[in-house]
């Protein structure tokens, strides 16, 4: 119990560094709005590629409708927030949209997650086009043009708490005995199913709790960029999601917050090179893939690096 | 399979980088505050609508050359701060924040289409400094807010897309004397829909009748079913708000079935990928709504033409024309307001009386749209053979 205590403690720290320096920064104005804005999309791609890699990464379900759950929270919460214009309303908005999300996910889920590999992968496609398409036509949601002037109180304080908290949760859920579960299922379904493993349940679980954390971050994005169209959520939106999750490293968290920063610092660096931007930023993806197909991480996460932490070995599931 | 997954990742970015065309090279940044003034070019040089803005920004850019080579803004010269937002809304909201904290612009121009446009509004008002877009057509939510407040930073160039709707059911209603139409309108577009409703309502009011209304979505390519639903109908003309991909497919497919009444569309029109998809013998009585027409004898147009001919070696359609007034409409009010402060620079935006540009003359409206009047172009055989100008009311 010991060592479990000092690593939490020395997790906790971690955390109230972070928040402090970076808090501290912006107090003073070392960061500026500009730079700020690329916290905000480290942070939302933090959460989304967090989120994502429990589905793809540690349960092994290959997920492209990302986005559409994405698209319901920033949905959900920029209504609520045009409604209520205070912070209230902006984390009731959030709540909500995560919930809706995660609803759609079971509801999606049930079926489709009997599906394996390259189906499930297209199904999840047609499900995230068929979020995007009911958007495009309604009434309440303004439909092609999308909602604008959305209030904006998405600061760092609830980028923070929100990028921590999924990290801290989603890293909990896979240690406990339900993501044990999902972890076997990606190693060998049959195996899993035959040890008594109900593996439709572990996956439609992970898948629900994956679109309420995309949700989540779609909220968050809503409230920072003030803007929400359907075309935002398209299908290269959940590519941009999983290259995350890959680069990283499928079935690592720490691998996934590692890609999101890198991936956001280039793109923000190549902005003044406007010709060569893209095909600098695909080469680097290429190399990268060459060079460490396994993703940055691998399957390993910061704290297996840390070796001077004592921790029990039973501590992870490799 | 974890192969086969990186394998096709690394495709669709490699896939990606090359669709994606490539802008230019950045202007210079940086200088002494007195003798220069820095307007910020905010514009979708990559991506879905990297057309627009490419050509949107060859327009500033001449401006800005014509007016440095005659000796600048009151003796100020013009630094252009050229940034790409990858037909991105939070990629806009981003540089248009870095553009107006971080650069120091007086003026932010672009981007070209109205979401992307929309994104930037809110950091203009909070920074207090002006954004204009010369292509940002919608209705709502562009320079008046949602409770009906004007957005006193913003401001835009081309009349909104209502007007383009009304004035093509007048046009369909006295000078083509059509009685009956039918509406084909883009579903996935706010723009079409917009055109159409405006449409409907205009050409009901001048006693039309609305024989049928049809819709498609963005990148369709087989139009046959609702052509051949309509062809049965008696109609006076076809209205086809909507972009030129699926519009030059659509009267292609219409003329080969023998639908030969006249099409109505707007400034979507504009493209010469309208000839290429329809062939020039199917685009006859083709006639849509613009800012400008190249037919049109006023020496302004004609020098302007023959100008961006020497200097880019093409001719300039509707969005070089409106890049290169936007360009001319900025400087023009830097250099009323004598000063290179935002605020001034507002006030003087605002109380532009009488611009004399080649997509027409026009003074800033109370809610910062413009007034100004628009073109019905006609096509024969593919080519732009008449020019109808109509003023506003």
């Amino acid at each position: 119990m010991r060592a479990i205590t000092k690593k939490n403690l020395l997790i906790l720290v971690t955390i109230l560094l972070t928040f402090g320096i970076v808090q501290t920064l912006l107090t003073v104005g070392i960061i500026n709005s500009f730079y700020e804005i690329t916290i905000a999309t480290i942070c939302i791609n933090i959460i989304l590629a967090v989120s994502l890699n429990l589905v793809t990464g540690f349960t092994g379900q290959f997920s492209l409708g990302h986005a559409g759950f994405m698209s319901i929270g920033a949905y959900v919460c920029a209504i609520v927030n045009l409604q209520m214009n205070s912070t209230v309303g902006f984390l009731v908005g959030t709540f909500a949209g995560a919930l809706v999300a995660a609803l759609v996910g079971i509801l999606v889920g049930i079926p489709t997650l009997r599906l394996r590999g390259d189906y499930l992968a297209i199904a999840t496609l047609g499900m995230a086009e068929i979020i995007r398409v009911v958007f495009l036509n309604m009434e309440i949601t303004n439909g092609a043009a999308g909602l604008n002037g959305i209030p904006r109180f998405t600061n760092w304080l609830w980028l923070f708490v929100f990028t921590a908290g999924t990290i801290i949760l989603i890293n909990n859920f896979i240690k406990s005995s339900h993501g044990r579960a999902c972890i076997s299922i990606r190693e060998d379904e049959i195996a899993a199913e035959s040890m008594g493993i109900n593996t439709t349940k572990y996956k439609v679980m992970a898948f629900a709790i994956g679109a309420f954390f995309a949700g989540i971050a779609g909220a968050l994005y809503s409230s920072y960029f003030f803007f929400v169209k359907p075309d935002l959520f398209g299908f290269l939106k959940s590519i941009d999601i999983l290259v995350i999750v890959v680069l990283g490293g499928m079935g690592s968290l720490t691998g996934s917050v590692i890609a999101a920063v890198v991936l956001a610092v280039i793109s923000t660096f190549l902005q003044s090179f406007t010709a060569v931007r893209m095909i600098v930023y695909a080469a680097l993806l290429v190399l990268i893939m060459i060079f460490r197909p396994q993703g940055i991480m691998g399957t390993r996460e910061i704290t297996d690096l840390l070796k001077f932490i004592p921790r029990k070995k039973d501590d992870r599931i490799e | 399979m974890k192969k086969t997954l990186i394998l096709l990742l690394v495709m669709i970015m490699v896939i990606g980088s090359f669709t994606a065309c490539g802008g230019k090279k950045d202007a210079g940044n940086g200088g002494d505050a007195a003798t220069e003034v820095k307007i910020g070019i905010n514009y979708e040089l990559t991506g879905a609508v990297a057309t627009y803005g490419e050509a949107s920004v060859d327009g500033i850019l001449m401006a800005f050359d014509e007016i440095n080579a005659a000796g600048g803004i009151n003796g100020m010269k013009i630094v252009p701060v050229k940034v790409d937002n990858k037909s991105d809304a939070a990629e806009a909201t981003a540089l248009a924040t870095r553009l107006m904290t971080q650069e120091g612009v007086v003026a932010s121009l672009g981007p070209a289409t109205s979401g992307n446009f929309m994104a930037t509004i809110p950091v203009a008002m909070s920074s207090k400094v002006p954004v204009i877009s010369a292509s940002a057509t919608a209705d709502e939510g562009v320079t008046v807010d949602a409770k009906g407040n004007v957005n006193d930073y913003v401001f835009r160039l081309c009349f909104n897309d209502s007007f383009q709707g009304v004035t093509m059911a007048n046009f369909a209603a006295n000078n083509l004397s059509a009685k009956t139409a039918v509406i084909i309108q883009d579903n996935s577009s706010d723009y079409a829909k917009g055109l159409a409703k405006n449409f409907k309502e205009t050409f009901t009011a001048a006693g039309g009748t609305i024989v049928a209304e049809e819709g498609y979505v963005a990148k369709d390519k087989d139009f046959n079913a609702i052509l051949t639903s309509i062809k049965g109908k008696q109609f006076d003309v076809i209205f086809l708000p909507g972009y030129y991909q699926e519009a030059g497919l659509i009267i292609k497919q219409a003329r080969d079935l023998g639908i030969a009444q006249p099409v109505l569309g707007a400034d979507g029109f504009d493209s010469p990928v309208l000839l290429e998809l329809a062939g020039a013998a199917a685009l006859n009585d083709v006639y849509f709504s613009n800012h400008y027409s190249s037919l049109d004898q006023d020496p302004m147009v004609q020098d302007f033409i023959a100008a961006f001919k020497e200097k880019y070696g093409s001719d300039p359609n509707a969005f070089h024309a409106l890049g290169y007034d936007l360009g001319k409409y900025i400087a023009d009010a830097i250099s009323r307001a004598g000063s290179t402060d935002p605020t001034a620079i507002k006030d003087a935006l605002a109380s532009t009386k009488d611009f004399a540009g080649v997509t027409g003359t026009f003074s800033m409206g109370q809610d910062h749209n413009p007034i100004k009047s628009i073109v019905v172009i006609g096509l024969e055989n593919g080519v732009q053979t008449t020019s109808v100008k109509v003023d506003p009311k």
